[in-house]
């Protein structure tokens, strides 16, 4: 097992996910100051900065101006929705190798206010560019390419959606425990703001066959902060550590004749598993990005909770539910993005979940959870997409 | 549907593949020095890194991998469509590529994973490139 060098001492997650008149850069602003609070930290003490740039904040250089700071580590890895796992890893290589002490990732993002089409829009920019010149003619959306996945897990393995609303369930679930995310789906008038059952998903409207409305993630407004400070910051801190045991980082891509239902976590999961020398089996709480219902089951498998092509027994019914002492596993315990908060990038809210589980902090607490994974899925699963896998351990 | 958005130039790892489709032919390339097919175009063989690859002309005939049907997009050119596809396809020849499977009555019943398809160069109301999409046969 890694040494214990670095922990997450401070998080935040932005309250509300729908904020209008307020830029994603103030949402950072205001989650780094939470966060530090958390943690009993102040702002003189931080010295590593790592963000992934969400269009509005422009990145790390522009963001080190407007926070008035000067790090000696500036990272600003943009691998899409899993930017935060990656920054995770990264902060604890830098304060391993001494180079820094106090690092700070933070999220802001005002997607919903902008009524930005982030599932439904055609995908990519404009300009000439290698792969847009072969894609764009055809229409693809975000939402359609994970789709693809579905349909072929679908044909593969038998996977249905009455098995994959599951997933929806559970995560619903969890979401009506937390007041943020009942105000969430309030403020983003959802049809239904209760539990929902394998028929509503069934019955709601199809987005991009085989994807319904329910197994898709919302789009809100919102952000967050985390701090990862090294060991002797982190003994001291006003909360008990969580620790960062492994991690691991990959990228995935489709290929002439590859398999489109295995993700880079395949990859990341053994990488992180080993590093924390621990196995699937040692998980209480698995925080998967929910971006889909198919990115959970895909990743699920590829971390190897399951094998592969048996994600649709894993989580049918809403198994993996806090409070279902059989299924030995509950995943997104604060309702996800697929009920709670997803503003285009939700990786930083597996960590804050995560770390409130193991402080015993959660709306939906897994009691005794000691070991957790954050799994981040960024990009598009079925084209190019990467995997970032993050171990925690209760202190 | 013949307003899709055009490829565009400068460009240099797609443009013969452009011009071939602007012939009617639908081309790939295989690296010269260890036989690898390689698609999307580009200028190097992504199995060994070499720079000499041969452009070759596909049949056009292919298999659908996986797709999904569209009900909403709300870009123009496809918002104002009804339900339309889009597929990966995997051709004899050993490349995929991702496409559209047009010339069915309701492509959310008439697609399947594992169905033969065959490409077809469809004229643009705008641009001067036409793009390949591929119709289910037999
Ligand atoms: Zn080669």
């Amino acid at each position: 097992m890694t040494d214990r060098q670095a922990a997450i001492v401070g998080i935040h997650e932005y309250p509300l996910r729908v904020a209008p008149g307020v830029s994603g850069m103030q949402i950072k602003v205001a989650s780094i100051r939470a966060a530090l609070d958390d943690a009993g930290l102040s702002w003189s003490d931080v010295d590593a900065l790592y963000d992934a740039g969400d269009g509005e904040a422009g990145g790390g250089l522009q963001l080190a101006q407007y926070l008035g700071v000067h790090p000696t580590i500036i990272d600003t890895t943009n691998v899409g929705g899993s930017s935060f796992e990656f920054h995770a890893a990264h902060a604890l290589q830098a304060i391993a190798a001494g180079k820094c002490k106090v690092a700070v990732l933070s999220y802001g993002a005002t997607s919903a206010s902008r009524r930005m089409a982030i599932g439904t829009g055609r995908l990519g920019g404009g300009g000439a560019n290698w792969r847009m010149n072969m894609e764009m003619p055809y229409g693809s959306t975000l939402i359609s390419n994970y789709a693809m996945v579905k349909q072929r897990h679908m044909y593969e393995y038998g996977t249905t959606t009455e098995q994959l609303a599951g997933i929806s369930m559970a995560t619903r679930r969890h979401a009506m425990n937390n007041p943020e995310a009942v105000k969430a789906m309030t403020d983003l008038e959802f049809v239904g703001v209760n539990d929902i059952t394998e028929q509503n998903v069934l019955s709601s409207r199809i987005v991009a066959d085989p994807l319904h409305l329910l197994e898709c993630c919302m789009i809100s407004d919102g952000g967050g902060a985390v701090i990862i400070a090294g060991a002797d910051v982190a003994r001291n801190c006003a909360k008990n550590p969580v620790w960062i045991i492994g991690t691991g980082e990959a990228v995935g891509y489709v290929d002439n004749g590859s398999d489109i239902t295995t993700s880079a976590a395949a990859q990341s999961g053994p990488i992180a598993f080993g590093e924390a020398g621990i196995t699937p089996d040692d998980i209480d709480i698995a925080m998967i990005y929910d971006s889909f219902s198919i990115t959970v089951a895909v990743c699920l498998e590829d971390l190897g909770f399951c094998a592969k092509g048996e994600a649709g027994d894993f989580v049918a019914g809403g198994r993996l539910a806090y409070d279902n002492d059989a299924a030995k596993l509950a995943i997104n315990t604060d309702g996800g993005g697929l009920s709670s908060n997803h503003p285009g990038m939700r990786g930083i809210f597996l960590l804050i979940e995560a770390a409130r589980q193991l402080r015993g902090e959660s709306h939906s607490q897994v009691e005794g959870a000691k070991l957790a994974v954050a799994h981040g899925n960024g990009g598009m699963l079925a084209s190019i997409h990467t995997g970032g896998t993050v171990i925690l351990a209760k202190d | 549907m013949a307003n899709r958005p055009q490829p565009q130039f400068p460009e240099p790892n797609t443009e013969a593949y452009w011009e071939g489709v602007k012939e009617g032919e639908l081309r790939y390339q295989q690296c010269n020095s260890c036989g690898e097919i390689v698609f999307y175009p580009r200028q190097h063989c992504p199995a060994c890194l070499s720079d000499d690859l041969a452009w070759k002309a596909s049949k056009g005939d292919g298999t659908v991998y996986t797709f999904s049907v569209i009900r909403q997009n709300r870009m123009p050119g496809f918002a104002e469509l009804g339900a339309y596809s889009v597929a990966y396809v995997d051709l004899d020849e050993g490349f995929r590529m991702l496409s559209s499977i047009v010339g069915v009555e309701d492509p959310t019943k008439d697609i399947h994973i594992g169905q033969r398809v065959a490409v077809e160069f469809e004229e643009q109301d705008e641009g001067e490139y036409p793009i390949p999409v591929f119709r289910p046969v037999g």
